[in-house]
């Protein structure tokens, strides 16, 4: 790995001892080990499906090929998949958020009635397991013909979401100057005014953090996508897959490339929003 | 949290019109939440196979079962090995990489290679599940599994079948378990680390403490903010637990790592068990609430007793 190849000379206030190196290797052994799944998923998505069955996983490909991809593609509509993903996915994170700012609005400079008690509403939609939605949801679909439409997990997610992220952004907006709000107001400033001139521009950089991990979260979800979305028309990045691995026929490889087309959005993401993301955790965590 | 309620001297006009920013959430809670959350107890008081089939009354007859099945204290108990993998495990193994990629290396190796570090640490959190069942569904085979090959070419002739041996399945969901959550606790405890005053470490290392004793006297107090919520969002993750289950074992061998939410979903969707589902649902729900409400409660009390 290049972390070993990278040293700050300007940091080393003393020589490093072996230990030193001895620690370094502990820390790169961990992270060896937490890249091998990944390595092995890369490994074996371009080895043909007899390759795989007598070398095994850990061997190197005998020949390199795309045979896998390809298989992969004509099974499933890739190109539908992602689409469904992004667009799902980009709507929930800005519509979630969207509704995150109003509401927090109303609590943490509202400082409407009865806080406390909407506060812990908003917990218990963020860790109510989602199985004891998810009956009624799929009658809820059924009955409104959301059914098998990516819309049907864009409204749940959105308020699922927009709950967790109110609740971060009323505890950053609680903590806002009041001089600041009410100079505003003696100058005339309507409340919309203030949400859009004042409040907004103060919580954007918590309103980025939560729209990439709101998108993130959107991406990855599981358990509902699953149930609503059994129509392979509309299924995500995700449930395709997993779709596709319930059929035993399918060759090993064919399985390993499409995680791998699967994972390349979200690793590009990440990429992209690795620093916003680092922040993201932090914030999350001090509230 | 809970913002008291200070009287702005009649300032921003009458509160009454901020209710109207609230109320497109509001509404969302009620269909998505409330309402679902209410028809799922409802169902729970009824014996009923779902879809067009006739709702039976069965009052309390559901949790009346539940109690007396093996299934369901079993789920709870592979609930106990989940909370192990997910939040005893990670918290410690990332409070002390944290330490140890912030105050030790960090120091004498510079801040690009720990960046790396903590990067790689943390990609298996914004992995789609599906994507990591699947690749630890074919680390974990038998036959062509990574892990029993590798074991065989360090000469272990026979190694044991990870996900097909009642007695072993659950460690083995475990081991995939800590392997994605790790990064999780050791990016928020470095975050934590940044905000510890570094003279502090100064002061204890001219008093010649230790790493170890700096560790013990200065880490863990400093950052016990962010332990708490590691250990309390860790601990709700780990009772909710679901696709990990259905992709790499099926709850099986022999119900060895069946857990609530897969009981559940097994009830609804296999079983057309649905008014039993929504018992195991309803009573996993309030599991967590309690939990939670302790934790909380438990925090709230701590941190009004620390002296400011």
């Amino acid at each position: 790995m290049s972390a070993t190849l990278a040293p700050a000379p300007r940091s080393s206030r003393r020589r490093r001892t072996p230990l030193n190196w001895l620690m370094l290797a502990l820390a790169v052994t961990v992270a060896v080990l937490m890249a091998a799944p990944f390595l092995l998923l890369v490994l074996n998505a371009f080895k043909t499906g007899a390759d795989y069955s007598t070398n095994g996983p850990l061997a190197w490909p005998t020949t390199f090929t795309f045979e896998a991809f390809t298989s992969y593609l004509s099974r499933v509509d890739f190109p539908r998949a992602l689409w469904n993903s992004v667009l799902s996915s980009t709507v929930i994170a800005f519509a979630g958020t969207a509704l995150a700012l109003l509401a927090s609005y109303a609590i943490g400079i509202g400082r409407i009635r009865a806080n406390t008690a909407i506060t812990a509403l908003l917990l218990v939609a963020t860790m109510v397991p989602h199985e004891a939605l998810i009956y009624p949801l799929f009658y809820g679909a059924q009955a409104t013909g959301l059914l098998n439409s990516i819309w049907s997990i864009v409204v749940v997610f959105i308020v699922l979401w927009a709950a967790y992220g109110t609740y971060i952004l009323s505890s950053v907006m609680s903590t806002f100057p009041r001089e600041v709000l009410e100079a505003a107001a003696i100058d005339g400033a309507g409340r919309w005014r203030i949400l859009w001139t004042v409040v907004f521009p103060i919580v954007r950089p918590t309103l980025t953090v939560l729209v990439v991990f709101t998108f993130i979260w959107s991406w990855n979800e599981f358990y509902i996508p699953l149930i609503l979305l059994g129509d392979p028309a509309s299924q995500t990045v995700p449930i395709a897959l997993s779709t596709l691995r319930g059929q035993h026929s399918i060759d090993i490889t064919v399985v390993n490339a499409g995680s791998l087309l699967s994972l390349i959005p979200t690793l590009v993401f990440f990429l992209i929003f690795q620093r916003t993301i680092s922040r993201g955790v932090t914030a999350g965590a001090v509230k | 949290m809970a913002a008291r309620l200070r009287s702005p001297r009649r300032s921003l006009e009458h509160r009454g019109a901020y209710w109207l920013y609230l109320l497109p959430l509001a509404a969302g809670f009620v269909i998505v939440v409330a309402a679902p959350f209410a028809m799922n107890v409802y169902t729970s008081l009824f014996h009923w196979k779902g879809g067009q089939a006739p709702m039976r009354w069965a009052g309390l007859d559901n949790y009346l079962t539940l109690f007396t099945d093996e299934t369901f204290w079993r789920s709870f108990q592979n609930s106990v090995a989940m909370i192990v993998a997910i939040t005893v495990i990670p918290t410690i193994i990332g409070i002390l990489l944290a330490a140890l990629l912030f105050d030790y290396l960090g120091r004498r190796f510079g801040d690009r290679a720990i960046a790396v570090l903590r990067a790689t640490y943390y990609l298996p959190q914004i992995l789609p599940i599906a994507v990591a069942g699947f690749i630890w569904s074919t680390i974990l085979n038998t036959q062509q599994g990574s892990l029993s090959l590798m074991l065989r070419s360090l000469g272990i002739q026979d190694p044991p079948d990870w996900l097909g041996d009642p007695g072993i399945a659950v460690y083995s969901v475990m081991l995939m378990l800590v392997w994605l959550q790790i990064g999780y606790p050791v990016v928020i405890f470095m975050s934590a680390l940044q905000r510890v005053d570094p003279e502090l470490y100064e002061a204890a290392e001219l008093d010649g403490a230790g790493w170890w004793r700096r560790f013990q006297a200065i880490t863990i107090p400093q950052i016990r903010p962010e332990i708490f919520v590691v250990v309390l969002t860790a601990t709700i993750a780990a009772l909710k637990v679901f696709a990990p289950i259905l992709i790499l074992t099926g709850g099986g061998p022999e119900n060895s790592t069946v857990v609530p939410s897969y009981y559940a979903y097994r009830s609804f969707f296999e079983l057309s068990r649905v008014g039993y589902g929504s018992t195991i649902a309803t009573v996993m729900s309030l599991v967590i609430f309690i939990v939670a409400a302790v934790m909380l409660t438990w925090q709230h009390r701590e941190t009004r007793k620390e002296p400011r």
